[in-house]
């Protein structure tokens, strides 16, 4: 099947994103390549779950005293939100309905910039409110990289949203760009996933104690 | 293999039904999400309760669980056919990704 060819929501394919031969390597090479962000990401929480509260002097500030849950708990809810938004686009894209998509993306997107700003904003408090920074412990460097990772897969998958969305504008769907879009949003899904324990594990255990 | 494409001799009949079997998954995924956002609730309150420790973290690791597997199987469409090699991928991830948190809290740092 030609990728550029024409459709109408009626001729459209019931898995776009798997029509072709290019969209089905893409799924594949793109879930191989989660396996493979599991395994990095697995790295980072064992490093800081071994690393956590490791401060060289008892006037370093500890998790218990840095973290508070209303802004874990907004962040969670707008990634969280993010998910389904980004589920609704898809709908939209089996449905064929190009314009609802792009709505239903930008949204996505307005969600994701939102997220980003508080993580920003936590950053600077801790490191203005606490003078928690990269380099003053060893719990300082695990807890920035591994949130950090997390923050800047967030930026990849705005820029990828944002990038696929301009450079479609015009375009319509077909089955060249229908696998893209897929494969961006099980990227953001695979965000979420990653977020779902760095609240558990980093937040809501480093509160418990 | 079944094919992917429209296989009714009334193309009308298959569009309509896969326009509600669209928004039927539709309604699946809302729900999960509503699912999840209970299990966020949980979590949070939990930890806002101040429970003891030894009974937090089980359950907080459980919840996490629960709400990945909902993610992965629903909005990510691992429930769907065609997935075999997407789950070997991933739990093979999860395997080494398991080993390598428990090496690190008991051999590495201990």
């Amino acid at each position: 099947m030609d990728a550029e060819q024409k459709f109408t929501s009626r001729t459209w394919p019931e898995s776009p994103e798997k029509t072709t031969l290019e969209g089905k390597n893409k799924f594949l090479g793109f879930w191989l390549f989660l396996g493979g962000e599991t395994v990095l990401f697995a790295s980072l929480f064992a490093t800081y779950l071994a690393l956590k509260d490791k401060v060289p002097s008892d006037d370093h500030a500890l998790a218990i005293d840095m973290f508070e849950l209303p802004l874990v708990f907004i962040m969670t809810m707008l990634l969280l939100t993010s998910s389904l938004t980004s589920v609704y686009a898809m709908y939209h894209m089996k449905n064929y309905n190009f314009q609802k998509m792009k709505t239903w993306l930008i949204i996505t997107v307005g969600l994701g910039l939102a997220f980003l700003g508080f993580e920003i904003y936590e950053f600077y408090h801790y490191v203005h409110a606490f003078e928690h920074t990269f380099t003053s412990s060893a719990f300082g460097s695990a807890f920035y990289t591994l949130v950090g990772f997390h923050g800047a897969h967030v930026v990849v998958g705005l820029g990828w949203f944002l990038l696929l969305l301009i450079r479609n504008t015009n375009r319509g769907l077909n089955l060249y760009n229908a696998p893209k879009f897929f494969v961006a949003s099980l990227y953001w899904h695979f965000i979420d996933v990653v977020w779902v324990f760095i609240f558990t594990v980093v937040y809501l255990m480093g509160m418990v104690g | 293999m079944a094919t992917q494409q429209s296989t009714s001799a009334n193309p009308k009949v298959n569009y309509e039904y896969r326009r509600k079997k669209a928004a039927e998954e539709m309604r699946k995924h809302v729900t999960s999400f509503a699912l999840m956002i209970f299990v966020t609730l949980i979590a949070f309150i939990m930890v806002l309760a101040g429970f003891d420790k030894t009974f937090v973290y089980p359950v907080l690791l459980a919840l996490a669980a629960l709400q990945v597997v909902l993610q992965l199987y629903y909005f990510m469409h691992m429930s769907h056919k065609g997935h075999g090699a997407a789950a070997l991928f991933l739990y093979s991830g999860a395997l080494v990704a398991f080993i390598t948190i428990l090496t690190f809290l008991t051999i590495v740092w201990w």
